[in-house]
């Protein structure tokens, strides 16, 4: 009985610790989750220690003072104390984000959450994800001032990493019940090519194929035209290109490729995107330039950003980094300030491949039998054995797409040609920006900066301002790229690149300003082949027209335009609409409903009706005259917003205005009617939902965990108005990332917010402490610190020694 | 007397040994405090039970009342409880108990085992 009762109290025991110390499914080990030695109890922590810390490798003592939003103020001795520093810093406040991040860029998520990871893995593999950061480390590692700086970023994230025991690792992973890992070089290089696949990893080009197989070229040109029929570029119309003597390919005689595959793997959002401007000393307030810049991205917890200040005493830099990279990505110096919207160009182009047979060893080019190279992807699976694929590469990149791989046929392929895969050194880039003083010296570090494209806005102390439109661009023959291309025909490789010192830029324009948001580069006028890749027709309008709009402006000007909620789309469309609608169709209801419509001032505020309807209806409407191309089965694309605008109101009887599965044939005006009796169903629902329908509580915008947005570290409800295609562009879950303004005044006054916190643990108050700030549009003002002495708003210092 | 000796006890190895081993340093302590202090029926489960339970509580209420509950609340939505911090709370404290619970039963049958053999 003793016995018994002995072994049966052993199985309990060994059951228990089992039970308690296993994560099942998405449920934690509780035992350790819970317990409050190890588990979750000690996260519940905010910030705020006075406290030294000593790590190895400082040749002088680092001073971090950290002021009352938790922005870290770092003062070092020299530049490479300054990246370890950043590294040690960035590792305590974001280390969960920061290896998630270059997990998910590497792909290897499946190794954190199992095989439902496994299909965008594969998919990040084979878009060459890690190809492009081994050859990006590469070039790095050859510029021995920045392979310095990245080792000892490295080893300050890993000095912070070892000196963590389990009970102190941030909650994500206790969740997840996983470790951390040794920072890498490598790992920065996955970061930079995050970034860049998030900006310039869109492209349509299998999409507008597939849309020429079914609709033809004609309509194909009719529906995705070039140029708009109105354009506010980038660069001013008046810049004039006749200086430089230019070559550009000659279209070869081949025909196009009509064939295209069905499926293709997920593009990054549409909404990414940004607004960036500058008025220049006679247009300002004071006299001295002022400059904004507000990247939409998605919105997340923790923030893609996190705000510094880095300083030595060669130069001190403030601004958004990216956890992960080195120095300042967005942000100012005594001497300049300088901000980046997404240059939206194609620089990502598909080829048909054919292979010699299925073994896929050699393909056909240049009436020739070449070698492919292959690279075996070990994705490692949590609890499941690794899964290997082979991923083949032509001289134009990856072979994304095969018969393993969303492909149709044994002996083709796809392979795709980015320059997301030239390994460029953009590290420099940013170092030498955080340092510059000067035009030229802003000038000199763009060069080394190939891919993600950026338009980088520029101001300086002198009163200069400018725009260059900056990465590497291949110099392309008339249309190539729009569609797919033929692997094996040597005229259809890219020939090229367009010189950097010809990539479209202006200093001192006439008119007194400088912006971007999207819109397209340039117009007819630029000599080389820039085509409409889905350019923003609305933003860049809204902002040309209020800098045109008056002679002299202030920050508070600045402010109101980064709130700013004019919808163009609607005020060029709704009042066409109200027109025609036939009135007599419509129920009293949905009369009443027209008429808050027509009182709308077409500004989407939060507490705006007309806002709702407006949205409500549009998308509707939207859905109904593109039915044909939405229901379809295979990979195709629905023309742009602007150019659905002009169809519907100049060719109202445009075959695409017929709803496919109604016996009648509609009109653009049927298609009003029977979207806004849509938009009403939609309308009230919501009404029944919410008690009422403001804008701001039926777009709901909120900033998810990077957990898929898991609800109990997420914000929801977020209380702002704007949308996209609007200069503030908060849609639901997408907006500006970082609203930054800064007036090149001695010394710079600078305003900064976004829509998160400081610190990455959830259990912190500086965790979403922002949050409402930035939905109020109001900032913080930013202490620029002028030196380590300064103490006026720091909140507590910590001090890094250099290890005895 | 016992019974208190073994829940004091229990909870002193809770606290030491919690300091330098991980979340089962309250399995281990009830183990050796059932071992060295013999309970008999149901008492041998619900001392330790007893003694873990209130040793986790107080120290999950200590950490979080001083951050303003500020995670509780979170992971009370994360697992889920409605958002209810107390409930988090004494679910911490059942987690702990059971775990320690059946330490200590392991803990008596082993001295039982002994004892047998003495």
């Amino acid at each position: 009985m003793k016995i018994f009762k002995f072994v049966l109290s052993l199985i309990l025991a060994i059951g228990i610790f089992y039970a308690l110390n296993t994560k099942f499914g998405q449920i934690p080990p509780l035992g350790k989750f819970l317990s409050p030695n190890q588990g979750v109890w000690q996260n519940e922590i905010t910030e705020g220690e006075e406290k030294a810390y000593e790590i190895n490798g400082l040749s002088a003592p680092v001073q971090i003072h950290y002021d009352d939003h938790l922005i870290p103020h770092i003062f070092a001795q020299n530049n490479t104390d300054l990246y370890r520093a950043q590294g040690y810093v960035t590792a305590q406040n974001r280390l969960w984000q920061l290896e998630f991040q270059t997990h998910a860029s590497a792909g290897r998520l499946s190794e954190i959450v199992g095989n439902a990871a496994l299909e965008y893995d594969r998919g990040q593999r084979r878009k060459g994800m890690v190809y492009g950061a081994e050859r990006a480390l590469e070039n790095m590692k050859k510029d021995s001032e920045m392979l310095g700086y990245l080792e000892a970023y490295r080893d300050g994230i890993n000095s912070y990493i070892e000196s963590l025991s389990p009970a102190n690792y941030p909650v994500e992973y206790k969740l997840l019940d996983y470790k951390p890992e040794p920072w890498t070089m490598k790992k920065t290089a996955l970061l930079l090519m995050y970034m860049t696949d998030m900006l310039a990893g869109r492209d349509s080009d299998l999409e507008f194929t597939n849309f020429v197989n079914k609709y033809g070229k004609e309509r194909f040109d009719f529906l995705f035209p070039d140029f708009f029929d109105v354009n506010d570029p980038i660069i001013p119309k008046e810049r004039d290109w006749s200086s430089w003597e230019v070559s550009v390919p000659e279209v070869p005689a081949s025909e196009y490729m009509l064939d295209s595959i069905q499926k293709v793997m997920e593009k990054p959002h549409p909404d990414n995107g940004s607004n960036n401007w500058a008025v220049g000393p006679e247009k300002s307030y004071s006299g001295n330039p002022i400059l904004a810049n507000d990247p939409h991205l998605q919105l997340n917890l923790p923030s893609i950003w996190y705000v510094m200040q880095l300083a030595t005493p060669e130069k001190n830099t403030f601004g958004a980094t990216l956890p992960g990279a080195l120095g300042i990505v967005i942000g100012f110096n005594n001497h300049i300030s300088w901000g980046v919207t997404n240059a939206t160009r194609d620089v990502k182009d598909w080829f048909k491949v054919k292979f010699k047979d299925e073994n896929k060893d050699e393909y056909w080019h240049d009436d020739q039998w070449k070698s492919t190279t292959k690279r075996v992807e070990e994705i490692g699976i949590r609890g499941e054995a690794t899964y290997y694929d082979t991923v083949v590469y032509t001289h134009h990149g990856p072979v994304s797409y095969d018969d393993t791989f969303k492909g149709n046929e044994e002996k083709m392929g796809y392979a795709m040609q980015w320059t997301g895969h030239l390994g460029g050194n953009n590290q420099r880039t940013l170092i030498e920006l955080n340092a510059a003083k000067n035009y030229d010296e802003y000038k000199e570090a763009l060069v080394h900066f190939l891919a993600p494209a950026q338009n980088f806005i520029f101001s300086s102390r002198e009163g200069d301002i400018a725009l260059w439109i900056q990465g590497r661009f291949p110099n392309k023959w008339e249309g190539q790229g729009k569609f797919l291309l033929d692997g094996s025909n040597p005229e259809h490789d890219w020939q090229g690149w367009i010189p950097q010192e010809h990539n479209a830029h202006i200093k001192n324009p006439e008119r007194g300003f400088v912006s971007s948001a999207n819109q397209h580069p340039v117009d007819e006028s630029y000599p080389y082949y820039v085509f409409n890749d889905g350019y923003e027709m609305y933003r860049n309008r809204v902002i040309n027209n209020f800098f045109r709009s008056k002679n002299k402006f202030t920050i508070q000007d600045f402010k109101d335009l980064h709130s700013n909620n004019y919808n163009l789309k609607a005020a060029e469309l709704l009042p066409h609409m109200l027109e025609v609608m036939p009135k007599e169709e419509l129920s009293k209801e949905e009369l009443a409903y027209l008429e808050e419509a027509g009182k709308w001032n077409f500004y989407n505020e939060i507490d705006s009706k007309g806002a709702s309807i407006w949205e409500a209806w549009w998308t509707r409407l939207n859905r109904m005259v593109w039915d044909e191309v939405r229901d379809s089965q295979e990979a195709i694309d629905a023309p742009f917003v602007y150019q659905t605008i002009y169809l519907l109101k100049n060719y109202p009887d445009d075959p695409f205005m017929d709803i496919a599965s109604t016996p009648e044939v509609e009109t653009a005006n049927d298609l009003f009617l029977a979207s806004f009796k849509e938009a009403v169903k939609d309308l009230n629902t919501w009404k029944s939902g919410l008690g009422d329908y403001q804008w701001g509580d039926v777009k709901a915008t909120y900033a998810g965990h990077l957990l898929q947005a898991l609800p109990a570290f997420s914000r929801f409800n977020i209380p702002i108005g704007g949308n996209s295609g609007i200069v503030n562009a908060t849609s639901k879950n997408h907006g500006a990332s970082w609203r930054m303004i800064v007036e090149m005044s001695d010394p710079p006054k600078a305003f900064g917010v976004y829509p998160g916190g400081q610190s990455g643990n959830p259990g912190s108050k500086f965790y979403d402490d922002l949050v409402d700030i930035w939905a109020a549009g109001e900032y913080l003002e930013l202490n620029f610190m002028q030196s380590a002495e300064d103490q006026t708003g720091v909140s507590f210092t910590q001090t890094l020694n250099p290890k005895q | 007397m016992k019974k208190l000796s073994n829940f004091i006890l229990t909870i002193i190895l809770g606290v030491i040994l919690s300091l330098f081993l991980p979340w089962w340093a309250v399995m281990l302590a009830a183990f050796l405090s059932g071992a060295i202090v013999r309970l008999r029926n149901v008492a041998a489960f619900f001392v330790p039970f007893g003694a873990i339970a209130l040793l986790w509580i107080v120290n999950a209420w200590m950490l979080s009342s001083a951050n303003d509950y500020t995670l509780a609340s979170k992971i009370a939505v994360l697992l889920p409880l409605e958002g209810n911090v107390v409930l988090l709370i004494l679910v911490t404290g059942v987690i702990g108990g059971l775990a320690a619970g059946i330490a200590g039963l392991f803990g008596n049958q082993c001295r039982a085992i002994m004892a047998k053999e003495d």
